[in-house]
C-alpha cells in the first residue's frame, strides 16, 4: 500500500534524526529497511506496524520485529509515551483516520516524525489549474483511481493542525528541487515533500 | 487441535515419496525412558508419574556445536511422526502410517521451511497421548493394569517439562527454535516462558495464550460424548468394546471447529451424496454428513478415547497469563527469545484477535516479536494447508530472506 519511490531522502533524514538507543515505532514500516538500519547501526529498539503481508515477511527476514496490523490497531495497544519516536514516513496520507493516527502518535510517542507529499507544491497546483485534472507528478505518480493517497493535504493544512493542537515543530526539512533544505513556512509552494518532527512536550 | 493425518490423506497426489529429494525419507520412531521411580516426573496437579516412556523422531543431523536443533510440537491428535515415511508402521501396530507421510511433511524436509539439511528436527509424542509416549492406555505399575481415568490430569506445562528431559537427554543445551501449531503452538509458547534461556526462537502458529470460552466449550461437549458412551465404563474399556460412538461425535464436532464457513461451503456446497435432491431419509444424505462420518470412523480406528479426554483437558487449562498471576503482560516479561506469531484470518477456534493480543502484550514488554495474519479461507486447519505462505514466513524468520 505504501508509496514506493526512487528518492528516499526522508528515509535517510529520519535515520539521521533518530539518536542511538532510542525506542521507535514505525507506522507503515514497509519492508523494514529503515528499522533494520536503525537496529543494526544505532542499537535502536524498534517495532514496525505494517498492513501488507509481503512487506511484513520482508521485515521479518531483516530481523525487524513487526506486527501485521492496520495502523490504528498497532498504535492503540501502547501506553502513553511508550516510544521516543513514532515515525509516519509518507504514511499519513494513506490512512483512513489521519487525525486519530496523529493524536495517537502524540500520545504514544515523545516525538512524531512525519513526512508527506505536499499537495500545495507549485507544480501540483499548476497541473490542477491548467489541466483541470488530478495532478500526476514525480512525487504523486498515481491516477485518481489507483492512488493509495486517500487524504492528500498541503503544508499549510498540516501547520493548521499543528496550530490548533498546541503541537510544536521541533525541526523540519523541505525537499526543494530534489534537495533537502531546512524547513521554512514560506517555502510551502516550493516544497515537493516535507519532513517535520513534532511534539507536545516542552523540551 | 486439527487432524493432520486425515487432511493429508485428501491430497495424496501431492505426496513426495520417501525417495524424493524433498522428502525426509524413511524414519523409525525411537523410544526412551525419561522418568523412573528414582526420578519421577513432577506434574502440575501435585502428583508425580513414573515410568514415563517417550516416543520421538529426529530428522537431519545435530551439528558439532549442537546449536541447530528445532523442537516441533504436534496438536491434539498428532504424533511424533512429523515428516517422512514410517518404516515400521505394521510393527508399531499403526497401519495408517503406511499411506501417508508425516503430518507436517509439507514444512519439514530437505529445502523446506524447517530444512532438514540445515536443522536437526525433533518431535515427540505428548504425555497422555496414545502414540508411544506413556498415556492412559499404558500400564499403571501400581495397579498392574492400564491407567484409564486414574491417569493424572496432565497439563501443557507437564508436556513441556517432559520435553525438556528429552532435549537434555539428546545433549542439547539451547534450541535454535521451538515451533508448533494449535496446541503445539501453546507448547512452543510454554517452552519460551518456562525455559527462556534455552530457546532462541519460538514459532507459534494458529494458537494463543489461552483457548476462549467458546473454544473450550467444544471440548466440554466432546468429553461429554465420550463419557456418556455405553462402552465407556469409566475409562476402563481396554480389552473390550471401546467408546467409539462417543469418540466419533467428539471428532465430528472437532472437525467443524477446524474448518470455516467458507471452506465448508467450498468443499461441500450443500451437495447431496446421491444425485441432486434430498433422499427423504434421516441417514447420511449431504456430502458433509458423509465426510464427517468418514472422518470420525477412521479416527476411532487410530485414537484412544481416554487420550482425547486428557489432551483436551490440558488444552482447556492452558493459560499463559497464569505465569503473571493472571496478567498476560506480566507473564511476557520472562521472554528472551525472538518470537514469530502466525494467525490465519478465518481461524475462529484460535482467532487472529487473540494472537494480536499476545503480540501486543509482548511488544509492551519490548520483546522481539513479529505477528503475521495470513489471509486464508481454511479456518484453523490453515496451519496444515496454507503451506506456501506459512513456509515463506517461517523461512524468513528462521534464516532471514534474500538480500
Amino acid at each position: 500500500m505504501k508509496m514506493r519511490r526512487k528518492s528516499r531522502w526522508d528515509h535517510d533524514a529520519i535515520y539521521e534524526i533518530i539518536p542511538e538507543r532510542a525506542t521507535v515505532l514505525d507506522l507503515g514500516c514497509g519492508d523494514g529497511e529503515l528499522l533494520a538500519r536503525l537496529i543494526k547501526n544505532k542499537l535502536v529498539l524498534g517495532l514496525g506496524v505494517e498492513k501488507d503481508i509481503d512487506q511484513v515477511a520482508q521485515s521479518i527476514a531483516r530481523e525487524v520485529p513487526v506486527v501485521n496490523l492496520d495502523l490504528d490497531e498497532g498504535i492503540t495497544g501502547f501506553p502513553d509515551k511508550y516510544f521516543d519516536f513514532v515515525v509516519l514516513e509518507k504514511t499519513l496520507q494513506v490512512v483512513n483516520k489521519p487525525i486519530f493516527v496523529l493524536n495517537e502518535m502524540l500520545r504514544v510517542g515523545g516525538a512524531g516524525i512525519i513526512s508527506f507529499p505536499n499537495f500545495g507544491h507549485r507544480l501540483v497546483v499548476e497541473y490542477l489549474a491548467s489541466t483541470g485534472r488530478m495532478p500526476i507528478t514525480p512525487v504523486l505518480p498515481y491516477q485518481w483511481y489507483d492512488t493509495p493517497n486517500i487524504h492528500l493535504f498541503t503544508v499549510r493544512n498540516f501547520l493548521d493542525w499543528v496550530g490548533v493542537n498546541n503541537v510544536r515543530v521541533i525541526q523540519g526539512l523541505s525537499l526543494i528541487d530534489g534537495k533537502a533544505t531546512p524547513f521554512r513556512e514560506e517555502d510551502d509552494a516550493r516544497a515537493e515533500e516535507v519532513l517535520l518532527v513534532v511534539s507536545t512536550g516542552l523540551s | 487441535m486439527s487432524d493432520p493425518l486425515n487432511l493429508l490423506s485428501e491430497k495424496s497426489a501431492k505426496y513426495s515419496g520417501p525417495d524424493s529429494s524433498h522428502s525426509a525419507g524413511w524414519v523409525v520412531p525411537r523410544t526412551v525412558l525419561l522418568a523412573d521411580e528414582e526420578d519421577p516426573l513432577p506434574l502440575d496437579c501435585g502428583k508425580t508419574i513414573a515410568p514415563v516412556y517417550v516416543e520421538y523422531e529426529v530428522y537431519g543431523e545435530l551439528n558439532a556445536a549442537k546449536d541447530n536443533a528445532i523442537l516441533i510440537f504436534h496438536a491434539l491428535s498428532g504424533d511424533a511422526h512429523v515428516a517422512g515415511w514410517t518404516k515400521n508402521a505394521d510393527e508399531l501396530g499403526r497401519p495408517w502410517l503406511k499411506n501417508r507421510p508425516g503430518w507436517w511433511d509439507d514444512l519439514v524436509g530437505p529445502g523446506k521451511a524447517f530444512d532438514t539439511k540445515k536443522y536437526f528436527i525433533i518431535c515427540s509424542n505428548i504425555l497422555g497421548s496414545c502414540y508411544g509416549t506413556t498415556g492412559p492406555a499404558s500400564i499403571d505399575p501400581c495397579a498392574g493394569r492400564p491407567y484409564g481415568l486414574s491417569f493424572p490430569v496432565v497439563t501443557v506445562g507437564d508436556w513441556v517439562r517432559l520435553q525438556e528431559r528429552l532435549v537434555t537427554y539428546l545433549g542439547i543445551k539451547r534450541l535454535y527454535a521451538v515451533a508448533g501449531g494449535s496446541i503445539g503452538g501453546q507448547q512452543a509458547l510454554e517452552w519460551a516462558l518456562a525455559y527462556p534461556d534455552r530457546v532462541e526462537r519460538a514459532v507459534i502458529i494458529a494458537s494463543s495464550a489461552r483457548l476462549s470460552d467458546q473454544g473450550l466449550s467444544f471440548n466440554v461437549i466432546a468429553r461429554y460424548a465420550i463419557r456418556t458412551d455405553p462402552n465407556f465404563h469409566s475409562g476402563d474399556y481396554y480389552g473390550g468394546s471401546t467408546p467409539d460412538r462417543g469418540l466419533s461425535v467428539a471428532r465430528m464436532l472437532g472437525h467443524i471447529t477446524y474448518l470455516s464457513e467458507i471452506s465448508m461451503q467450498n468443499k461441500f456446497g450443500r451437495k447431496f451424496c446421491n444425485g441432486d435432491g434430498p433422499g427423504y431419509h434421516l441417514g447420511v444424505d449431504f456430502e458433509v454428513e458423509g465426510y464427517l462420518r468418514h472422518q470420525s470412523e477412521s479416527f476411532v480406528e487410530r485414537f484412544d478415547a481416554n487420550s482425547y479426554l486428557f489432551i483436551t483437558r490440558a488444552a482447556d487449562y492452558y493459560d499463559a497469563s497464569s505465569r503473571g498471576d493472571g496478567d498476560l503482560d506480566k507473564a511476557c516479561q520472562t521472554f528472551q527469545c525472538r518470537t514469530l506469531l502466525v494467525a490465519f484470518s478465518s481461524d475462529w477456534l484460535y482467532p487472529p484477535e487473540h494472537m494480536k493480543e499476545l503480540a501486543l502484550a509482548m511488544s509492551r514488554n519490548r520483546k522481539h516479536v513479529s505477528y503475521v495474519n495470513i489471509p486464508s479461507s481454511y479456518g484453523h486447519d490453515a496451519f496444515l494447508l496454507e503451506v506456501d505462505r506459512l513456509s515463506h514466513v517461517v523461512k524468513c524468520f528462521l534464516e532471514g530472506g534474500p538480500e
